[in-house]
């Protein structure tokens, strides 16, 4: 594990009128590591992950992406009287950056409700993914000045379909096509924007023991192969346990545990927060 | 099918077109019926893929085409119209101020230009609403530019609500195929491009399309402004059609019409919108004619045929139309030979296997 840091969450404190969704959250991800997001449902955890993409802007806190402020905001305006959160004054700057900017700077995110252009070729789908690192404008794209760029953009498709076995699909509508590889081909397409941090968030929901298995060996893959640090939210213990270095649990918005994951099927708290506690265990 | 072939036939065929459409100005008389239907439905089934570019491609509704068409005839009018005849068009402003025209050619990308202008000033605020609420936004924008361009202020530009006439225009049916044809086909080769590719993502799901790095508002605009540059073009080639400009007729009820052209052809089909607007202007304007005409069969006079008639028929077509066909005549598909060549090829593929069974 090298000690370059890929990913620092700080103080991040997400508030939807009177309810603290995410709460004074500190995560760091080193490069090359893989580490996941776990907590009971409604946790926080896909809240964590729009903050991290741009979807909603934190109601106070950073997130540093390779030492570099990218996210950062205080409570302002109707907040300020609102905000309930701790931390408040920490911060002063704002950047509210759109989620197309933070996928720019090399992190891509797939969702936990599959979200792929659904009417779209699985050719098309990873081809999208493509428009973002071209040097085209609308001229040269219409009148095909950039043919040359179309055509690498095209075999490099190509190439990345291959690799994930999805070639002769290609021209399939992307909504046809069986749930297992429409998970798989919402990776392929984040892994199309080159990204160095991938944010997976629940990519094990709905499948089996068997297609879970197959999943984690499939991270590990495009891991190694694209060299990428990996971020999970998942329920799926075993796979969860299975293939993370690092786990951070996080429940009723709060980060409850972290630690390896021999550490974390230990952690008392992490067991309360998963089965519940009876009224009079604080007794 | 090879690709060089394909393109050979395509453009043999656009050839043929063109023939077909110079001999018969040579054939019939220049009033037929035919070539107002023909005239009309080249301009409007530009307007139609301009708007369906924004409505079935990239997922805007917005209904301010009307505007947009007003600005692009305005700006065509008013640079166009000869010098020695703006003291006649201009009579109750002094002539007006612009006193220069320029060549039609030039005039019609002028049009497009004012149209695409107005629209990325107006897509600024307006392209952060979605569905209905921008479909309204852009519906009260083009009713305000209607309202302006007849303010007597500007009667020395626009000529208040008077008429701009005596500009150029055109007799030949070519002309208005011409300059459709090539507006159509750059707009076609922007959707297969990669900002067409891009525009679908954002119609199909706007979140992911953002995730994937596609900056939305910047797209939007693009999408906007280009349907608009359009949109002001055919303008221009309505009003050159129209041989007088009037802003009252820009009404939202043209809106109206172009997209049901576009919803009947399919939304996200080029060639649905074309065949549509030629088969809705046809229909309105030419088949069904005689229904307003009151007509007698000897002494019998045939009931409910009498002015007005028409339009109840031609609403009942549309919504059958609409009933049958859910997503449109071409669905979100485009006409394509290749099918046509498969059915060919089956068809001499059997014929052969006739013959060498016979042989045996």
């Amino acid at each position: 594990m090298s000690s370059n840091i890929m990913l620092q969450v700080e103080n991040v404190t997400m508030q939807f009128g009177g309810v603290i969704a995410v709460d004074n959250l500190s995560i760091d991800v080193y490069e090359d590591e893989i580490v996941a997001l776990i907590g009971p449902n409604g946790a926080g955890k896909t809240t964590t992950f729009n903050c991290i993409t741009g979807v909603y802007e934190p109601t106070n806190g950073c997130i540093k992406y390779r030492g570099e402020v990218i996210v950062s905001n205080y409570p302002q305006g109707k907040m300020k009287k609102q905000y309930l959160g701790k931390n408040n004054g920490l911060y002063s700057k704002v950047i509210n950056p759109t989620p197309d900017q933070i996928t720019i700077l090399g992190i891509a995110r797939t969702f936990q409700n599959i979200r792929l252009f659904k009417n779209l070729s699985v050719f098309e789908n990873v081809l999208i993914a493509k428009h973002l690192r071209a040097k085209q404008n609308v001229f040269t794209a219409t009148f095909r000045l950039n043919y040359r760029e179309e055509r690498r953009m095209r075999e490099e498709c190509m190439a990345l379909l291959e690799e994930q076995s999805l070639l002769n699909l290609k021209d399939a509508p992307a909504g046809s096509l069986p749930y297992g590889l429409q998970r798989r081909l919402e990776i392929s397409r984040a892994l199309a924007t080159d990204p160095k941090l991938l944010l997976l968030d629940e990519p094990a929901a709905g499948m089996n023991p068997q297609e879970t298995q197959e999943l984690a060996e499939f991270i590990r893959q495009i891991k190694e192969k694209y060299k990428l640090t990996i971020l999970l939210i998942e329920h799926h213990m075993d796979l969860v346990m299975q293939i993370s270095e690092r786990i951070y649990v996080q429940d009723f918005g709060k980060l409850i545990a972290t630690g390896t994951p021999e550490e974390i099927q230990k952690n008392q708290r992490v067991i309360d927060a998963y089965l519940g506690v009876a009224e009079d265990a604080f007794a | 099918m090879d690709k060089k072939i394909k393109i050979i036939i395509y453009a043999a065929l656009l050839v043929a077109l063109f023939a077909l459409l110079f001999i018969l100005e040579q054939i019939l008389p220049s009033y037929s019926m035919l070539f107002t239907v023909l005239k009309k439905g080249a301009i409007y089934a530009l307007v139609a893929v301009s708007m369906n570019l924004l409505n079935g491609f990239t997922g805007l509704f917005s209904l301010g085409q009307a505007g947009f068409m007003l600005i692009g005839a305005y700006t065509y009018g008013i640079f166009t119209i000869p010098t020695e005849a703006r003291s006649a068009v201009y009579q109750y402003f002094d002539g007006g101020i612009i006193n220069f025209t320029v060549p039609v050619v030039v005039a019609l990308v002028m049009a497009g230009v004012a149209a695409a202008i107005f629209a990325y000033i107006i897509g600024l605020p307006v392209l952060r609403l979605k569905s209905d609420y921008l479909a309204i936004a852009t519906l009260g924008f083009a009713e305000i530019i209607r309202a302006v361009f007849q303010w007597k202020t500007l009667g020395p530009v626009t000529n208040g609500s008077n008429l701009l006439r005596l500009y150029p225009t055109f007799k030949s049916v070519l002309f208005p195929f011409a300059v459709s044809g090539i507006c159509i086909a750059i707009i076609v080769l922007l959707i297969n491009s990669s900002y067409g590719r891009a525009f679908k993502a954002i119609r199909d799901d706007e979140i992911a399309a953002e995730a994937m790095g596609i900056n939305l508002a910047k797209h939007k605009r693009l999408a906007f402004t280009i349907s608009s540059f359009f949109a002001g073009v055919g303008g221009a080639l309505l009003a050159m059609y129209q041989t007088t400009i009037q802003a009252s007729a820009f009404k939202s009820a043209m809106t109206y019409e172009i997209l049901l052209i576009v919803v009947i052809g399919g939304l996200g089909s080029v060639t649905g919108s074309c065949i549509s607007s030629f088969l809705f202007i046809a229909a309105s304007e030419w088949w069904l004619r005689f229904l307003d005409e009151t007509t007698y069969i000897g002494s019998f006079k045939v009931p409910l045929l009498n002015p007005g008639f028409r339009k109840v028929v031609f609403s009942i077509i549309i919504m059958i139309v609409v009933l049958f066909y859910r997503r449109g005549i071409m669905g979100n598909k485009e006409f394509s030979l290749d099918p046509i060549a498969k059915q060919f090829k089956k068809r001499y593929r059997r014929r052969k296997e006739v013959v060498g069974s016979n042989e045996q």
